[in-house]
């Protein structure tokens, strides 16, 4: 109980500073959409489908699961700047719960996420994307727990380095692996062998292939609930290390 | 309200452990303002960093008001406020809304957090800013939002950690009538300052810290008092004059005659002027000047720790 309301405290005001900045808005959105006016016409060719629609079938769920990855990475930035400023150490000495002070603000980071999937998507709905809602429900649950675990990380990132300087090199070199071994931009299915192998111990390629299962239809596919498993551990455990170095000292 | 023995901390860093903290014992009363006096870098931080729950300390203990800082320290975050050096508020939040979040993280409810908000706000004379964003605000105005963070529980103890540190001198006079009216209204308080003036003129009891132990306490009085009694100076024509009238009295411990000057070395001052007036009345000595130097709490440090505070 009081874990919630602590929780909805840092949510609200995490929020309110967010939406008092409308330069976010425009830049979470604008990218994304590039993305889809640029990059997607690209693909029918380039995958061999027939249709739009198939192309976007492959190429929206990678873009969604890409934004909630480097989305939940980059928001230690702001924690960092939270910690200079002192207001962290001010909430460390009321009895708050420090897992409250995690959740709160990796909440309004998937909150955001998911508003931003939520556009994107239906943007890709006029250029003929079709999905049954209740799959696109499970792959934004996917996302949601994606956005979760990467902005714990970074948060618990930005908690022991406390410098931007660090922080900012420390999460490119994690992302740009991540993100080539997940078949976000293009599915491995074209993959050679070994790099199949690599790519099965990133725990993001078995998200992508989940969401992809989902955006296609294909609730049944074991890829499915893999992806949402894996997910869900790792986003619990990234909370459990992160919400760990809130109690701890920070400076 | 407070009482430590033995506290203890030290730090890990690339040159080796440094003992920030070597054993720090203090007694502090209900409704005082106490003041921690030492150079930067002297542990006066890290002694409020972990009396503010905010570091744990390697060994020692501590009772805050009635809490125990090592078995309980979540009910000593509820007794106390603490106000960091660095300050505590972020730019594009009001005043009102960093006081309501601030109150509502102690559990307060959200028409209680108002009602106190606004009533913090004027009196720490804040109403007029209080919607604005906080990056609007002057040093001292942004001090007095800190300030009026860290008593918006109705705290019994409030650690200020160098209250006055980067004011300009009318926005400091401020902040200690702030600091003695929370005092007034029985709040006890618990401040660090490199400043003498400011140890001397605001607290009722100071400790002197240097090199992470506490090498003086007492009241700011009473510790110049044990230096070496007050100086008199007596600006007269005729030095040799005024140093016979005044060689044998028996209030002075030391004469020394300068050019235009004797300096009288005297137990109490402000005793020993009205005598060295007669006296000097009486020899017929006309009197130019008269000064009375005390001694301030640097020459306490000086004598405690062989270097000058100015200097270190």
């Amino acid at each position: 109980m009081k874990l919630l309301r602590d929780t909805w405290l840092i949510f609200q005001r995490q929020a309110l500073l967010l939406l008092r900045n409308p330069v976010w808005i425009l830049v979470g959105v604008f990218q994304p959409v590039m993305y889809l006016l640029l990059f997607a016409p690209l693909l029918k060719p380039a995958l061999g489908v027939r249709t739009n629609a198939e192309a976007y079938e492959i190429f929206v769920p990678g873009l969604l699961v890409l934004l909630a990855i480097f989305g939940g990475l980059f928001q230690g930035f702001g924690l960092i700047a939270e910690l200079r400023a002192g207001v962290i150490e001010r909430s460390r000495v009321t009895p708050v719960s420090r897992l409250a002070l995690l959740l709160g603000r990796s909440l309004r980071d998937t909150v955001s996420l998911l508003s931003q999937a939520v556009i994107i998507t239906l943007l890709a709905l006029a250029f003929d994307l079709r999905v049954v809602l209740g799959n696109l429900l499970l792959a934004y649950l996917m996302l949601a727990l994606i956005s979760l675990m990467t902005s714990a990380m970074s948060y618990g990132v930005a908690l022991a380095v406390k410098s931007e300087d660090v922080l900012a090199p420390l999460m490119n070199t994690v992302a740009q692996p991540v993100l080539l071994l997940s078949g976000i931009l293009l599915p491995l299915t074209f993959a050679p062998g070994w790099l199949q192998g690599v790519a099965d111990w990133n725990p993001f390629s078995w998200a992508v292939d989940g969401t992809r299962a989902l955006f296609r239809g294909d609730l049944g596919a074991p890829a499915v609930w893999q992806g949402l498993v894996i997910m869900a551990v790792l986003a619990v455990a990234a909370v459990t290390w992160a919400a760990r170095l809130f109690a701890r000292s920070v400076r | 309200m407070i009482e430590t023995r033995g506290l203890r901390k030290s730090f890990t860093t690339r040159q080796g452990a440094v003992e920030a903290v070597r054993g720090v014992d203090l007694t502090i009363d209900e409704g005082e303002i106490f003041g921690f006096l030492g150079p930067n870098g002297a542990g006066k931080t890290t002694t409020l960093r972990m009396l503010a729950t905010l570091i744990e300390p390697d060994g020692g203990s501590a009772v805050i008001a009635g809490a125990d800082l090592r078995t309980s320290p979540g009910e000593v975050r509820r007794r106390i406020g603490y106000v960091a050096q660095g300050g505590a508020t972020w730019d594009d939040s009001t005043a009102r809304e960093e006081l309501v979040l601030q109150a509502r993280l102690y559990g307060i409810s959200k028409a209680e957090a108002r009602t106190r908000a606004a009533r913090v706000l004027d009196g720490f004379q804040l109403a007029g800013y209080a919607d604005r964003k906080c990056k609007t605000y002057s040093g001292g105005q942004r001090r007095r939002v800190d300030i009026a963070l860290g008593i918006i529980h109705d705290p019994r103890v409030v650690f200020l950690d160098e209250p006055t540190t980067g004011l300009d001198p009318q926005s400091r006079a401020h902040m200690w009538d702030e600091i003695r009216r929370l005092r007034a209204e029985g709040i006890t308080i618990f401040i660090t300052t490199h400043y003498l003036d400011e140890a001397d003129a605001l607290c009722d009891r100071v400790s002197i810290m240097d090199n992470g132990e506490i090498v003086a306490s007492g009241t700011p009085a009473a510790l110049k008092r044990e230096i070496s009694g007050d100086v008199v100076r007596v600006g007269v024509a005729s030095p040799a004059l005024a140093a016979e009238a005044l060689g044998s009295a028996p209030f002075v411990n030391k004469l020394e005659t300068h050019e235009d000057s004797i300096r009288l070395y005297v137990d109490d001052g402000a005793s020993a002027i009205p005598l060295v007036l007669r006296a000097l009345d009486a020899a017929a000595v006309p009197l130019g000047t008269i000064e009375l130097h005390r001694p301030s709490l640097d020459d306490v440090f000086l004598t405690r720790t062989g270097r000058s505070l100015r200097e270190s």
